[in-house]
């Protein structure tokens, strides 16, 4: 069955956990629990193909695992906090998986990070809905602006310097 | 009466727990994170509290994809810090308060909220990182502060709670607190984001106009909080980033008017914007009501302002 559509699948380059993908995916994702233990981490290195055949993943799924095609496993309903423990298996840090998803290298992922991450300009949409919310355009409601403006603004200038 | 006395929101990103673990926090890219919070220990110090209840999410450690709850409440004794792949994190057991934490459970859930209680958990960095960051360092064979009651919200499978819900929960906790006998000052923690995306080719997304705006409505206007719905949290402030909705249930428990002590917002710490804030109540009239003499209108908020001072000029 195809999946159905969700508001969320607009979001570019972002595959929403959602309870579908949960049920798809909950091969992978127990595989990746299964890694926490030491001895299942030397077995599954000493024969993946065999170790992965233990967890009922689809073809599909089982390739994407192989090949260390972590964007697709999030696809196929693998959740970044599981497939991050297939990620320390390999001796790879959180920010270096980052890279691999985003197709960038380590140094220049942590550089873009460094500047401040990745702006929101741009990427809120596939389809052109890149105004944004109205939550953020909307501002702050300004209610007793007597009430401690002082506070707010040592706390922000403190906050300032420190970035 | 127990009385919650203060909320505090911050993040929880696990590199900061490595840091801290690993000696790091003196290398600059981490100062820069740590220092933002030298005050709140000191404010943590001085505020004394009896128990905390800190609301956190759990990351594939006590919960796999085998049991999703939305809200689940921790009852036992103590919980111990979970083995997330590299061993558990050199910290002390929590201990917890279980008579508060069944009684908060059996009102709440009267109150329609239908909690999974845990009488057996292990906690992860989603709780003991902001612990840390709060109460400082600790030893692994030394003692927390103050028990702490956890309670681990779904944040990780789609749909989480909503914000509104997530703020109702908080009312019905301040409730079940206040109604509790004994004299104890509660803190109560939110925990997570702020804007952040580790998954995906959208992964290192972050939006400090989002989360700026998100801290100034936390103090002033809540109520505009609660409204988002999870497509804007997403969009805007990252897939991850929907974990601002449980900053939500610790406003909720907190009065309708705060004072805004302290705040510090950095980024990045690896790949997510640190945001922290705290918001005390304000003194209200008898015993359980803090140290800070009732004061009305302008002398209130002259006495918020002299605290203020004192929190930042030590």
């Amino acid at each position: 069955m195809a999946r159905e559509q969700q508001d969320y699948d607009d979001i570019p380059g972002t595959f929403v956990f959602d309870a579908e993908r949960s049920r798809q995916g909950y091969g992978i994702n127990m595989f990746c629990m299964s890694l926490m233990k030491d001895e299942n981490r030397k077995a599954f290195k000493a024969n993946e193909a065999e170790y992965l055949k233990k967890f009922k993943l689809t073809p599909g799924q089982t390739e994407a695992v192989l090949k260390r095609d972590y964007n697709r496993m999030l696809e196929l309903g693998g959740n970044i906090y599981f497939t991050a423990k297939l990620g320390a298996t390999d001796g790879h840090s959180f920010q270096h998986l980052a890279a691999v998803m985003t197709g960038s290298t380590q140094p220049d992922y942590a550089d873009m990070m460094l500047k401040g991450g990745r702006s929101v300009e741009g990427n809120r949409s596939r389809s052109g809905k890149n105004a944004p919310a109205k939550f953020v355009s909307g501002g702050v409601a300004k209610k007793r602006p007597a009430a401690k403006p002082q506070a707010k603004t040592k706390a922000k200038s403190k906050s300032a310097k420190r970035k | 009466m127990a009385r919650i006395i203060a909320g505090v929101g911050s993040s929880h990103v696990p590199a900061i727990g490595a840091a801290l673990d690993n000696g790091k926090t003196e290398e600059p890219y981490w100062k820069r994170v740590f220092s933002g919070f030298v005050k709140s220990q000191e404010w943590m110090r001085e505020t004394k509290p009896d128990v905390a209840i800190i609301v956190y999410n759990d990351h594939a450690s006590a919960f796999s994809v085998d049991l999703i709850p939305t809200f689940a409440l921790g009852c036992a004794a103590e919980f111990p810090p979970a083995d997330e792949g590299w061993g558990p994190r050199p910290v002390p057991v929590v201990k917890g308060n279980p008579a508060l934490a069944s009684h908060i459970a059996q009102s709440v859930i009267l109150d329609e909220f239908d909690l999974t209680i845990c009488n057996k958990m292990e906690v992860d960095h989603g709780m003991t990182v902001p612990m840390n960051l709060l109460f400082g360092k600790v030893d692994k064979n030394g003692h927390w502060p103050c028990p702490v009651i956890p309670l681990a919200v779904n944040v990780v499978m789609y749909p989480p709670p909503t914000g509104h819900r997530c703020y109702m929960l908080g009312r019905a906790i301040k409730k079940a607190v206040e109604s509790y006998p004994d004299d104890l000052r509660v803190v109560i923690f939110g925990t997570g984001g702020l804007s952040h995306q580790i998954s995906g080719p959208r992964a290192g997304l972050i939006n400090s106009k989002w989360d700026k705006n998100f801290l100034d409505n936390l103090s002033k206007d809540p109520q505009k909080l609660v409204k988002i719905p999870h497509i804007d949290y997403m969009r805007e402030a990252g897939a991850e980033g929907i974990e601002m909705v449980m900053w939500l249930i610790m406003r909720g428990a907190l009065d309708d008017k705060v004072d805004e002590v302290y705040r510090f917002y950095t980024v990045p710490a690896s790949n997510t914007a640190v945001g922290h804030i705290i918001l005390e109540n304000r003194a209200r009239g008898g015993k359980a009501a803090g140290k800070r003499k009732p004061a009305a209108g302008k002398l209130k908020r002259a006495a918020a302002s002299a605290k203020v001072h004192r929190v930042r000029s030590r």
